[in-house]
């Protein structure tokens, strides 16, 4: 039974990093950049969403239905909005005119767009710790007559990963604007041939990426409640590397190695030893990438010669 | 001059550029006309220095992204304040007590560079930068996890959980995630600048030599190289030990310029910070990486006068340099001026090659 | 690709002069500039703080600490900061003794810290608050030290800090003070048989107190049964480490962290149904006035401080209203620690008969002398009043506190 719930224990944790993991990867698979503001941009919609929720709270009476729905709505729509228009306008000012440049050029913009986020936020809103309140409340599903609790915070995380993961496997592969995309992942001078607007497309990508990473920010407050200034660095990272284990650029395979690396971390603490579990996460990181170079699911493309 | 080759010349002329900057440097400290602030930078800029220049020597002559660099720093920094401590009563002479124990931390982190380069020099690209970055967060959980303690009986080991059991007098050195404490600063402005000389004299002749000719052939091309039998995982290793060896030893000058150093320090954001200082500095261009390393140290410490703001303007002074530096009107102005000069100079180019990274 | 690396180094070179050119200027700005209480709050309108002058003319002792003031640990460092600032702007109200204090960046790094305690020296600081935090203040103690500048620490509590240096003190418990009077109270009160440790693997303060812990635990025949640990980027599922706790059976799981990671323990704990004692450190203290935080899942928490934000005595109260209107939010020990060390300075320096001329040697040889003979009646002390020893280690009781509906009742 302990077994069991170490392993939802594990999946809740890895279900909040898979939904930040299908943003790195959306925007990784198409602008092929690391955009390690991601985690920066979830904080921010968590703030948002923290804030609007505090505001909204008062206009409703306590426990009713009111109450329980409209601010946390609100709320997520809000951060999701507000996100969106922050993804783009990052995009426009700093990673635009660094299309013809290295990818590494665009790293280090991305690394100062993280600091940038995070220091403004320390600004705006102080690095006082601010308690989130779960947008789905606090409760959870017992199985088993008790013995095994499933929050409702982890069902909405999966059922969310899962109808992104979906939605962004149908968007890219049915719609137009998603063969655009892909098209340009594959080769944007080609696209561009063919009448593609480069330029829309990644900038439709990043306002997906950041739509996301807002549900992802309000989703990762609630399940673990502190919110600071520094709140999306480690996740971020985390979810980094979640998604290069699923095979970085593949939407089921941030979902696969989010969910995955979730559960060896919560195993290696319960079984092996808290105090060297990251450790553990990164090794069975580089075995996968040793035996499987391009990750779990990850296309290897072969070298033309 | 004339005789000199064009990459000699400018070797030649970072050499003198260094030991200028240097001379200098001493002169004006010895005037008093340095704030104690310029003065307590100095060291931690050298190891710096030499973090951006090894790491150059993967990223832009390897041709390979490591996200890790910071780890081998940690390794350095480590066991080379265990050589020093164990060393202390055997050599009083405090510059070779350092400069050995400088030479353990370059060794050890060699080793730690040569076991993580077998495997992870085997991929490419992205994921390679994050088994390097795995390995470098690998590293700082087990420093943190690691005791080392000194007695009569010599050294002793433990992990998780101090179990030491030191002799009395003993002392420990390293105390897991307390780090060291209570260290001797023996690191002096002239050691960094040694280091510094030393590290560009390797790097350098490692690149002007056939095996630097080979390193930058694979990184231009691997199959290229591979059909014409250059060995790729020898000289892909080569690289990337020195590397790893040139990062512990200015780690050891780092740790032994503090009273206290922990595996923290050493993380991911170190790891990234020293990046920055290559980018920016241009890749594979030595030079370039010295000058960012050493502004790019101060510039924070310069941003004082924003107080609350100063982290702000930093993260704003880096996004608007890298958008300068790569802005195509900006670049066509100053190339414009750059063929004037040669114009005026002959027909003078840039020295070693420039590394392609798409 | 040739032109975009002129263009670096143009770039770079650029910078270079810039930031040439800002070091010039920053010392001079700094003067003007620094003198943090003069926010125009009218008790210190008739001070000359906030004056360029007031630096030259001898006539306010410089007063500098580093911290965190960004980053992660911030909240640390602005509390210190905004304690110190009060009880400057209170003192300078009061005629007498003047201030200057400046406090500079540290990030909670031990590198940053001496970049900030060097960019002090050069302003001229007489006397110091060494850092908020433990290893930053190990490495700046140090210089402290060399430079016989007297430092009296609010926050910065690893034995590391004030051993072998004469001229260093601190104003809050030492590490192993708490994990040996928090080990001494449980067994005393019986609070617990059973123990299970979370703590904070790559934290000088949480593993301090723990070390001293389980070793007085051991003596006064507590068991522990578990011991969880944590890290940075690590810290927010606890699910494992309480669900190993309930395994073993503990009744009371010892806390020694901060209040951050603490809320989150708390929250997950009630999810789980799992409601065994907690016991905290000072590091807890806060836990109520986190924004938004359910005070119900602190329902019969205890926890050692020195400081309360309830109490009712004056003092206190008009140190939380003032904090409360400056800065928005609710102190915390760490702000209290600073305000009382900015007191103990007052006390210190008028008994020793200092005066803002001398140099920071001068009033450094005299503080030694002085400190260990001092009894400060501050906002930290539970009435009884701090004393030093002469090694620096403060002398005051720590408040056994439970938290009942929001609020610390005393145990």
């Amino acid at each position: 039974m302990t077994f069991l719930s170490y392993l939802i224990t594990g999946i809740s944790l890895g279900s909040v990093y898979a939904i930040i993991a299908l943003g790195y990867t959306m925007v990784y698979g198409i602008a092929k950049m690391l955009n390690f503001a991601h985690g920066d941009v979830i904080m921010v919609g968590a703030y948002i969403c923290f804030f609007t929720m505090s505001r909204l709270g008062e206009l409703f009476e306590p426990g009713s239905l009111g109450a329980m729905v409209v601010p946390p709505l609100a709320g997520t729509i809000l951060a999701m909005v507000v996100c969106t228009v922050l993804g783009v306008v990052i995009e426009r000012l700093a990673y635009k005119p660094l299309r013809q440049a290295t990818s590494l050029a665009v790293l280090i913009t991305a690394i100062g767009m993280s600091y940038f986020l995070q220091n403004a936020a320390q600004l705006l809103w102080t690095s006082n710790p601010k308690i989130f309140s779960s947008v789905v409340g606090t409760g959870k599903v017992e199985l088993f007559g008790g013995q095994l609790g499933i929050s409702h915070v982890t069902i909405v995380t999966i059922v969310a990963c899962v109808v992104i993961m979906i939605g962004l496997t149908l968007f890219t592969g049915k719609t137009k604007m998603g063969k655009a995309m892909r098209a340009c992942s594959e080769d944007k001078g080609a696209a561009q041939l063919m009448g593609i607007n480069v330029n829309t497309t990644i900038s439709v990508t990043f306002a997906i990426g950041s739509a996301l990473a807002a549900i992802a920010g309000v989703l990762l407050c609630s399940a673990y409640t502190t919110l600071m200034p520094t709140t999306g660095s480690m996740p971020g990272i985390k979810a980094f590397t979640a998604a290069v284990f699923g095979g970085i650029g593949s939407i089921p395979g941030a979902l696969l190695g989010g969910v995955l690396l979730g559960i060896i971390e919560t195993f290696a603490k319960a079984y092996i030893s808290t105090q060297i579990s990251d450790a553990i996460v990164f090794a069975v990181l580089i075995v996968v990438l040793l035996v499987k170079p391009a990750g779990l699911l990850g296309k290897i493309m072969p070298e033309k010669v | 001059m004339k005789a000199l080759n064009k990459t000699s010349r400018s070797n030649f002329l970072t050499y003198a550029g260094v030991i200028i900057v240097f001379v200098v440097l001493q002169a004006v400290m010895a005037g008093g006309g340095l704030s104690s602030m310029l003065k307590g930078q100095l060291v931690p800029i050298c190891a710096y220095v030499v973090m951006a220049v090894s790491l150059n020597l993967t990223v832009g002559v390897l041709g390979e992204l490591s996200l890790g660099h910071a780890g081998f720093m940690s390794v350095g920094a480590f066991s080379g304040v265990v050589a020093a401590v164990s060393l202390q009563d055997a050599i009083p002479f405090v510059p070779l007590r350092l400069g050995l124990a400088m030479v353990v931390g370059a060794i050890i982190a060699g080793v730690a560079g040569f076991l993580i380069g077998i495997p992870v020099l085997r991929l490419k690209g992205d994921y390679l930068a994050i088994v390097t970055l795995a390995f470098g967060e690998i590293i700082k959980s087990i420093i943190n996890n690691l005791y080392v303690g000194l007695d009569g009986r010599g050294l002793h080991f433990s992990f998780l959980s101090d179990t030491l059991e030191l002799e009395e007098g003993g002392r420990t050195v390293i105390g897991g995630p307390m780090g060291v404490s209570g260290n001797m600063p023996i690191s002096t402005f002239t050691a960094g600048f040694i280091l510094v000389l030393i590290t560009l004299f390797v790097v350098f002749n490692l690149v002007n030599s056939r095996s630097g000719r080979a390193i930058m052939a694979v990184r231009d091309n691997r199959i290229a190289a591979e059909s014409v039998g250059i060995n790729i995982t020898k000289y892909k290793l080569m690289a990337f030990v020195t590397s790893a060896a040139l990062a512990g030893a200015a780690g050891t000058l780092f740790a032994m310029n503090y009273s206290t150093v922990v595996a923290n320090k050493f993380d991911f954001n170190t790891s990234i910070l020293i990046l920055v200082f290559v980018v920016l500095g241009g890749l594979g261009n030595m030079w370039g990486s010295i000058i960012a390393a050493a502004a790019l140290t101060i510039l924070p410490e310069a941003l004082r006068q924003f107080s609350e703001y100063r982290m702000l303007v930093y993260a704003i002074v880096l996004i608007l340099v890298m958008l300068a530096t790569n802005n195509p009107q900006l670049r066509a102005f100053f190339a414009g001026i750059g063929a004037k000069l040669r114009g005026r100079r002959g027909k003078d180019s840039q020295g070693e090659g420039e590394a392609s990274h798409e | 690709m040739k032109k975009s690396r002129i263009l670096s180094l143009a770039m770079a070179g650029a910078l270079c002069i810039g930031l040439l050119a800002g070091c010039g200027s920053s010392n001079d700005s700094g003067d003007a500039q620094s003198p943090a209480p003069a926010t125009g709050s009218p008790e210190v309108s008739g001070t000359p703080a906030g004056d360029t002058t007031a630096s030259t003319s001898g006539a306010a002792f410089k007063l500098g600490g580093t911290g965190p003031l960004t980053g992660a640990a911030s909240i640390y460092g602005l509390a210190a900061q905004h304690g110190a600032e009060i009880a400057v702007e209170e003192i300078n109200a009061m005629g007498g003794i003047q201030f200057e204090l400046r406090y500079e960046d540290d990030v909670h790094d031990a590198e940053k810290a001496v970049n900030a305690y060097n960019t002090l020296k050069d302003w001229g600081m007489q006397i110091s608050l060494g850092s908020v935090t433990s290893k930053p203040g190990e490495a700046t103690s140090v210089y402290n030290y060399q430079d016989r500048i007297f430092a009296l620490t609010p926050s910065a509590s690893s034995t590391a800090v004030i051993e072998g240096k004469d001229n260093v003190f601190q104003m809050c418990f030492t590490d192993p003070n708490q994990g040996m009077a928090s080990a001494q109270y449980i067994a005393e009160q019986k609070l617990g048989s059973k123990i299970s440790i979370i703590w904070k693997n790559d934290d000088v303060y949480s593993k301090g107190i723990r070390d001293t812990f389980v070793a007085e635990a051991e003596t006064r025949g507590l068991e522990i049964v578990y011991e969880g640990t944590f890290a940075d980027g690590n810290d927010t599922d606890f699910n494992v480490q309480l669900t190993e706790s309930q395994k073993a059976g503990a009744d009371l799981i010892f806390l020694p962290m901060y209040y951050t990671p603490a809320s989150l323990i708390l929250s997950q704990a009630n999810a789980m149904g799992y409601a065994p004692k907690f016991f905290g450190v000072d590091g807890m203290d806060g836990i109520l006035t986190l924004d938004g935080f359910d005070t119900a899942l602190a329902e019969g928490v205890m926890l050692l401080t020195p400081f309360n934000a309830d109490a009712e005595d004056e003092a206190t109260q008009s140190f939380v209203t003032k904090y409360q209107e400056k800065y928005g939010d609710i102190p915390n020990q760490f702000a209290a620690d600073a305000y009382d060390c900015v007191y103990a300075y007052k006390l210190a320096l008028e008994t020793a008969g200092c005066t803002p001329d001398m140099t920071a040697e001068e009033i450094c040889n005299k503080l030694i002398e002085v400190f260990p003979t001092i009894t400060l009646t501050g906002l930290t002390g539970d009435g009884a009043g701090i004393t030093w020893d002469s090694t620096g280690a403060v002398s005051k009781s720590p408040k056994g506190m439970v938290i009942q509906s929001g609020a610390y009742v005393g145990m």
